[in-house]
């Protein structure tokens, strides 16, 4: 199952990301010269349910957003880290699945110790 | 020469698979206003064309001649380059779906019913989606509005915070296919309803779909764009082209999920029974996709939608425990399975 796919099989995935750019560039150049455009200082003032804006919208965010975000790398890399694992699963045998529930018991240890610290907690 | 009429075929199967997708997306808009008139009781569209079936292309038509504006104090090259980012991973990912079984042999061309298998293929589809969450979060920071600023933000939180169960799900499949390649995973569903990976994976199942709609941002899920809070949340500042391509990532991407939930989990293109394998398997493929997405359109028009920090609860107290445990379970059983076969 591994190593059965030669790089030039990659080659079609680069045609195609080639191919979304093109048709998303060419769409918006292509929209431009047909649109109607009409400057309106009013128009291009941002929403806010009919009123003049107040102030700059790039205000200081809450910090849980960050400790989310820090979170999901973390675990991100252990999920990913189950992936080979998985795929290998038949060849490695015993030795393969103990070593992988030590892995998952220090995953929930970090779990535990971020759920106990409120990492996890949203008020 | 060779080399030459490989990546002509290449680029015919990619605008094939384009052309196939966008169409899909823009009559799985009409799909859904007509599936939720029906259930409101009511008839939807149906000024334009017979039953309002043309009611997609006016909809494309008109937003290809709207003005795209870019609002004062938008950074601008960001706020262009927003939607490019979210639309170009919704649409790459099916570059590795297999459609179905049989290659299409003309002369000494072969045409598969992939553009490509990759031995990676999974792992390729949930790397490049997540990437669509970098364009949600700069085109809501871009927009210099509130609402954008806060759907950005709560839309990324969500969508990082359901990958990991999303994650975890799709490790069951790998753990019984042995593989990574969404043509192998088919292949290892065959034979019968009853070797689907839903029939001994259904946890994993019911955590990946409940995933799947909180990774699409739809309802019960559909926060970011909370109309009645966030007015539309990260594309509040967007109109014309750019609105739609955020519009069409989000239902390309509900196909691509769905097209992901049928190959890990109800066998890809293989028939339900041996006895019905005359029916073309590019028929059952897309059967399947249908109903998920008739499921998906069925949800929306029947729960209300979460409260941010149920979400966020859910998702990292419920299903990430969940996924873990099973990841584990199912691990376990596989290896005394393999040892009680040996004997």
């Amino acid at each position: 199952m591994i190593g059965n796919s030669p790089p030039i099989n990659y080659i079609p995935i680069f045609i195609f990301i080639a191919v979304s750019l093109a048709f998303g560039i060419g769409t918006l150049v292509l929209s431009y010269f047909v649109q109607v455009r009409v400057n309106d200082p009013e128009k291009l003032s941002t929403y806010e349910c009919g009123s003049e804006p107040i102030s700059d919208a790039r205000n200081p965010f809450p910090a849980r957003y960050y400790i989310i975000a820090m979170l999901f790398v973390i675990f991100d890399v252990e999920v990913a880290f189950l992936y080979p694992w998985a795929v290998v699963f038949n060849k490695i045998g015993l030795f393969g699945l103990i070593e992988m529930i030590i892995f998952i018991a220090l995953f929930l240890v970090a779990y535990v110790y971020a759920w106990k610290k409120g990492g996890l907690e949203w008020d | 020469m060779e080399l030459g009429i490989t990546i002509l075929v290449t680029v015919l199967q990619i605008a094939a698979v384009l052309g196939v997708v966008l169409t899909h997306v823009a009559y799985l808009t009409y799909a859904e206003r007509k599936i939720l008139s029906d259930m409101q009781d009511r008839l939807g569209p149906m000024e334009v064309g017979p039953h309002g079936l043309l009611q997609p292309l006016a909809d494309g038509l008109k937003l290809f001649f709207k003005e795209d504006i870019i609002p004062a104090g938008a950074n601008k090259i960001i706020f262009s380059a927003a939607p490019i980012l979210v639309l170009v991973p919704a649409l790459i990912g099916f570059a590795v779906v297999p459609f179905g079984r049989d290659s299409l042999q003309i002369g000494a061309i072969e045409i598969t019913p992939y553009i490509t298998d990759i031995n990676i293929g999974l792992l390729y589809i949930l790397a490049f989606s997540s990437l669509g969450a970098y364009g949600i979060l700069l085109g809501g920071w871009a927009s210099n509005s509130k609402y954008s600023l806060l759907g950005g933000l709560r839309s990324a939180a969500q969508v990082i915070s359901y990958e990991l169960p999303l994650g975890l799900a799709l490790v069951g499949p790998i753990l019984l296919s042995e593989s990574l390649s969404l043509t192998d995973m088919t292949v290892a569903q065959g034979g019968g309803i009853w070797r689907w990976f839903i029939v001994s994976q259904p946890v994993a199942f019911v955590i990946y779909m409940i995933c799947a709609i909180a990774e699409t941002n739809r309802l019960p899920f559909d926060l970011p764009e909370a109309e009645s809070e966030l007015v539309a949340g990260f594309f509040t500042e967007y109109s014309g082209m750019r609105f739609s391509f955020f519009f069409l990532a989000e239902y390309a991407n509900m196909i691509l999920v769905s097209c992901i939930a049928v190959v890990a989990f109800l066998g890809g293109w293989q028939a339900p029974l041996p006895a019905l394998e005359f029916i073309p398997p590019i028929v059952w493929f897309l059967a399947k996709v249908y109903f998920l997405l008739f499921f998906y359109i069925w949800l929306r028009a029947t729960v209300p939608r979460l409260r941010f920090d149920q979400l966020m609860a859910f998702g990292w107290k419920v299903m990430l425990p969940i996924a873990l445990v099973n990841v584990l379970l199912t691990s376990i059983v596989k290896y005394f399975l393999n040892q009680w076969a040996e004997k």
